[in-house]
């Protein structure tokens, strides 16, 4: 039997979602299989809790002051971490190429980075958030089921712009330096709401409301601003 | 492992030549499936390609010979769209524009394209998804077109080169292109795997694919290939309708710095 009889011709356009979720399964099955991105960022992670709980020894009242900042920049830190692995194995053996010579859609691959990047962030925040509460002697005076909110918002906020940054700077020679570079700079608005949303959480003398409502605006405009970028980045030489 | 052979693409009942309404670019079926005008590409200073002239007919094997920095990689990532060219038009079935056509080209780079960490089925069944292929069962009969093993679930990783580079033709015949770009396909592959693979695109060329190789080994290809494409210094100066022949015997073959 030939392979024309056996398999109909491709389409011209494979779809969005089916090429989404099979670059996100196979981004999870090579992270499962290499654990490069998880184990970088936990240990990253974990050396800020431990080095900083060393460091200073605040009183609770304090810890809720600070503890916002410190874990969301430590979260930041430890994302860079697995954003440059995320394009890191697309250029090996040039595997990218593959995917720009196909007529797969841009978005798919770049929603599929984001979300696979969106779950190891999720991961380690799952992992550290216990041990921070642990450290820090913290515990929440505001309603904690907001943090979860809060959480989510930030590292889509966090993870989105990530991912379209890290695949600019993935071809750059210094791409290690770079995609902090621009990252964390564009990254300050969210990383504010995050760090105060956190805050009146925890010290529950204030509403994160506000916050948390610029977070979600920030997530809508720099998501789509992505969206509609992504393709220019993906076959920019 | 023997080769098997099979069918590459056409059929009765599937014919090649056909066109395509494409995001509203109507692809005209009987557009040679590559033409080159005036086709310059710089690296900053360097010209890799200087003003080419060509046409690459459709259902022909083209074998594409040259010395090093002669300008071969550069033409074939040009003509795949990964390289956009400095000057001039690249036409593919009568698009100037990639987009609409990538479905009906394949490209096999010096790199293999592949991941290390997956086997040789779950790559397939990936690249496979990227054109909007659902079935498993053409990703079997491609791994055993150039002799591999569909069941083998060792990681590509831990393949020879060798076997990377059939996996990697597999990749490249998976969605059954009309044209085929291959790079070097033939290094680091034994002399009667490398014969096996001539087979393949000769085939390949029978059903009506139009094959463009380049190789440092043209004796390969000397059965099998319809036209000798020779480059040097970023021209071609043999073969595909090239229009340019300027290059004279005593002009290095290394494309020099453009002044």
């Amino acid at each position: 039997m030939s392979l024309a009889a056996q398999s109909p011709m491709p389409g011209p356009h494979p779809g969005l979602w089916p090429v989404l979720r099979a670059t996100l399964a196979k981004d999870l099955r090579l992270e499962w299989r290499s654990k490069d991105a998880i184990n970088s960022m936990l240990f990253f992670a974990l050396l800020v809790v431990v080095v900083f709980s060393f460091s200073f020894d605040p009183t609770a009242e304090e810890s809720r002051r600070i503890a916002g900042g410190l874990i969301w920049v430590s979260f930041l830190f430890a994302a860079v971490v697995a954003l440059n692995q995320t394009w890191a194995r697309e250029l090996r053996n040039q595997v990218l190429d593959a995917y720009r010579i196909s007529p797969a859609p841009a978005n798919s691959l770049f929603l599929a980075k984001a979300i696979g990047n969106f779950l190891f962030v999720g991961v380690l925040e799952a992992v550290m958030a216990p041990l921070f509460l642990v450290f820090y002697n913290l515990r929440p005076i505001g309603p904690a089921w907001q943090l979860l909110l809060v959480a989510a918002l930030a590292t889509w906020a966090l993870v989105v712009n990530g991912t379209f940054f890290a695949a600019i700077s993935i071809r750059t020679r210094s791409r290690e330096v770079m995609l902090p570079l621009i990252l964390f700079p564009i990254s300050i608005p969210a990383l504010y709401s995050m760090v105060a949303a956190t805050a009146a959480i925890l010290a529950g003398d204030a509403s994160p409301a506000y916050w948390m409502k610029l977070l979600a605006v920030y997530d809508v405009v720099f998501t789509t601003a992505c969206l509609l970028l992504f393709e220019m980045v993906l076959h920019a030489e | 492992m023997p080769f098997k052979t099979f069918p590459i693409i056409g059929s009765p009942d599937r014919p090649i030549t056909r066109s395509y309404s494409v995001s509203n670019t109507e692809v005209n079926s009987q557009a040679p499936p590559v033409v080159l005008r005036e086709v310059s590409r710089y690296f900053g200073r360097f010209a890799a390609l200087r003003t080419v002239n060509a046409e690459f007919e459709a259902a022909r094997l083209y074998a594409i010979l040259g010395e090093n920095g002669a300008g071969k990689s550069t033409l074939l990532r040009l003509i795949a769209g990964l390289t956009p060219p400095s000057r001039g038009t690249v036409t593919l079935f009568g698009s100037e524009h990639p987009a609409s056509v990538r479905h009906r080209l394949a490209y096999m780079a010096h790199a293999s394209l592949l991941y290390d960490e997956l086997d040789a089925m779950e790559n397939l069944r990936y690249f496979a998804e990227l054109y909007g292929m659902h079935n498993p069962g053409a990703c079997e009969l491609s791994l055993r077109k150039v002799g591999l093993d569909p069941l083998l679930k060792r990681r590509v990783g831990q393949y020879s080169q060798g076997m990377r580079q059939r996996l990697s033709l597999a990749r490249a015949l998976l969605h059954q292109p009309e044209l085929l770009l291959l790079d070097e396909p033939f290094s680091n592959v034994d002399s009667s795997s490398a014969r096996e693979m001539v087979r393949l695109l000769a085939n390949a060329r029978d059903s009506g694919c139009t094959v463009l190789v380049v190789t440092h080994q043209p004796a390969l290809l000397e059965s099998a290939a319809d036209e000798l494409v020779q480059m040097a210094a970023g021209r071609i100066v043999q073969g595909a309708k090239a229009q340019v022949n300027t290059v004279s015997p005593t002009q290095p073959s290394t494309p020099e710095v453009v002044r």
